[in-house]
């Protein structure tokens, strides 16, 4: 019930800033999103059992199910590929020039970008900035 | 034992030339050799593979010789290696067109069309639904990038922005999908899945969750919306190879799991059957509001998609037997389409019905290729594309759907409404400009080219932003980052465009090079095929695939015997 609870409240929360215009906040919400589909996983393989499912140390009628925990594993994998790839493409949309992501230190320009991604929210995203030339908006300020 | 290695051959092969291809940008004879050779070896393979499935034989591989249930087992059938026959061609002629456009140059070109390809490939493949998620990942990643390659604040990033956050979305709920479909049944074996939706309602839900996310990759009717936004701002080869892949692989997988899991259940085939009839007429009438021709191809994919679904909607061995042709033909005739706008994109820096005109007079290859793809696709006579929509046809009636009948028809009349606009708009028409440049020599094409980025700096932003001047971008091989908006200052300068355009001016109108249309061109003349000769021998093959699909039992016992 918990789970289940935490799941739809996790799923809420990530469609909620899915939709916003925002790039931001749809990759963060993609994150939510996605920890309440491993939740779901995980609920899937049943939770009253816990033990852990080595060699032959637990019943196997107690043990934990190990297949939704490798399928959660492999999901979180693809599910951080895939958002560090989003965040580059949010990046290079914000760069007028276009430099490929990555070119500058990573460390700082992350903070920039969350700062920009609340500036943004007022401005109509209704399939990005082009960031014409001239706009006079780059984001190193 | 030889087939079980050439089952793990079209997915491991690419992959792992990948590496090696990234590692070897500096030799453009290797970086442009090594997948074209793989691709011709996993061609290689799919042949062999069809050959083995086409008495109707299923052949599986567990890896590592694990027991069935544990392992990561692939399964090949007629469907599965007749779809990798054409996807492995298209890649190696998209590969090809690549080479032409300069698109290979862009370093991350090639391994990632192998990652890519190589996904494709086990989606054909695998018999495990938790496999087929990793696998349409492995697909989608690589998209991902190439969709967005070479593009900078242009509106690229924004079709990429579309194109990455549905598919992830979609990725998402087939997650959720699969999650729930485990729950029920405690297995994600598609052999072990074998009817189980067909008995339980609980377990038709968490299908429908995944036929849903499938339906999105597909670009079914109502959520086909992220296809015409997205596929036209990429560049020409990769549009190509991307919609001849990924939403082929997706009807793919809705067909092998609407068969296997649901066991064909006529249930819900009113749901596939409307999905269908929505996806033809949208798509075709989309098709026909767009004013460049690469849009409205793309428009045009949506509703082939939901003639190849029809097929599925019906779900007798005929209209199975329609669907796997139709899908096979169409794949190839919408590729050497694709390949040909985007030939006159790249020559004439814009595939605006508009601004191009009078192809018929100075490109009589491109004209031949172009109409005879075409008609194809509208389903004319010696063409492939009149077998596969008579087959549809001919399953409809027999099944006594007579509206379905009815629709396909009229959709198909449109289909060839929409392709004779590019005809009279494109082809036939005069030349854009009023000068009469075609009897010139190289200053005429000069002067037209000029009036054009004259007309192009007044008028509409999208239009300048999608195609941007051709010399801009030949370096890269990518779209240029937008064309620079002339300021308000200097107005719409007919100077400013001048000094790009100088040297290479006698070029811009040169006509456009045969290695742009060599792909398509053998494309059509597979389709010419198709529609003749060899028409019979595939529709036997697609015979014995949509075998397989009507009764999965000998698929099943395959995959699920250790």
């Amino acid at each position: 019930m918990s789970t289940a609870l935490a799941a739809g409240v996790l799923a809420a929360g990530g469609v909620f800033l899915i939709l916003r215009a925002e790039l931001l906040r749809a990759i963060l919400g993609f994150m939510l999103l996605g920890h309440a589909v491993n939740l779901v996983f995980l609920a899937s393989g049943g939770l009253h059992r816990r033990a852990a499912p080595l060699l032959d140390r637990h019943d196997p009628q107690a043990a934990s199910d190990p297949l939704p925990q490798a399928f959660v594993l492999t999901a979180v994998v693809i599910t951080f590929g895939i958002t560090v790839l989003l965040l580059a493409v949010l990046r290079a949309s914000r760069t007028p020039s276009g430099p490929p992501p990555g070119t500058e230190g990573t460390g700082g320009t992350e903070g920039t970008e969350g700062t920009e991604g609340t500036e943004d929210t007022d401005a109509p995203d209704a399939g990005g900035r082009p960031a014409a030339p001239g706009h006079g908006r780059g984001p190193a300020g | 034992m030889m087939t079980e290695v050439l089952l793990a051959l079209p997915v491991a092969l690419p992959l792992l030339a990948a590496g090696p291809a990234a590692a070897l940008p500096r030799y453009p004879a290797a970086r442009r050799g090594l997948p074209l050779a793989v691709t011709a070896a996993v061609l290689a393979t799919g042949l062999a593979l069809l050959a083995e499935t086409a008495d109707g034989s299923v052949h599986t591989v567990r890896m590592g010789d694990w027991r069935a249930g544990i392992a990561i087992s692939f399964a090949a059938d007629a469907f599965g290696a007749l779809l990798l026959c054409t996807l492995s061609f298209l890649v190696l002629l998209c590969l090809c067109y690549a080479a032409a456009t300069g698109d290979d140059r862009e370093p991350v070109f090639a391994p990632l069309v192998l990652v890519l390809s190589a996904g494709v490939y086990g989606v054909l493949l695998t018999a495990d639904l938790f496999n087929l998620f990793v696998l349409v990942e492995v697909a989608l990643a690589p998209s991902y990038v190439l969709l967005t390659m070479g593009g900078g604040g242009s509106p690229r990033n924004t079709a990429g922005r579309i194109y990455i956050t549905v598919s992830l979305l979609a990725s998402t709920l087939f997650l959720c999908g699969v999650a729930l479909l485990y729950g029920v049944t405690g297995s994600v074996q598609l052999g072990a899945l074998a009817g189980a939706a067909a008995d339980s309602p609980a377990t038709a839900a968490a299908g429908a969750v995944v036929l849903l996310a499938l339906g999105v990759k597909a670009a079914v009717v109502p959520v086909h919306g992220w296809l015409p936004r997205s596929y036209p701002h990429a560049s020409p080869a990769v549009t190509a190879l991307l919609s001849g892949l990924l939403t082929k692989a997706g009807l793919f997988a809705l067909f092998r799991l609407y068969a296997v899991v649901y066991g064909g259940d006529r249930d819900y085939l009113w749901l596939l059957l409307a999905a269908a009839w929505l996806s033809m007429v949208t798509g075709v009438l989309g098709a026909l509001g767009e004013r460049e021709i690469r849009p409205i191809l793309v428009f045009d994919m949506v509703s082939q998609t939901g003639f190849v679904l029809l097929g599925l909607a019906l779900f007798t061995a005929d209209s199975l037997t329609a669907a796997v042709f139709y899908l096979v033909q169409y794949v190839l005739v919408n590729t050497a389409l694709l390949m040909c706008s985007g030939a006159v994109e790249l020559t004439r820096g814009t595939d605006h019905l508009d601004r191009i005109g009078g192809l018929a007079r100075r490109e009589p290859l491109l004209t031949t290729v172009f109409v005879t793809a075409a008609l194809s696709l509208a389903g004319l006579p010696p063409l492939s594309g009149f077998v596969a929509k008579l087959a549809l046809l001919r399953a409809a009636a027999l099944a006594d759907h007579w509206v379905t009948v009815g629709v396909t028809v009229t959709v198909s009349l449109l289909t060839l409404l929409a392709m004779l606009r590019i005809w009279t708009a494109g082809f036939a028409g005069p030349p854009a400009t009023p000068e009469p440049d075609d009897t010139l020599g190289p200053p005429g094409p000069f002067r037209h080219r000029h009036g054009q980025e004259h007309g192009r700096g007044h008028g509409r932003g999208h239009g300048s932003g999608r195609g941007g001047p051709e010399r801009d971008r030949a370096p890269a091989g990518g779209r240029s980052a937008r064309p620079a908006v002339p300021p308000p200052g200097l107005g719409a300068s007919a100077h400013s465009p001048a000094p790009v355009l100088g040297p290479g001016a006698g070029m811009v109108r040169s006509p456009i090079r045969p290695g742009l249309l060599l792909p398509a061109a053998v494309l059509t003349v597979c389709s010419l095929l198709l529609g003749t000769v060899a028409a019979e021998p595939l529709l036997d093959i697609a015979e014995t695939a949509a075998g397989h699909l009507v009764d999965p039992a000998r698929w099943t016992e395959a995959v699920t015997a250790s």
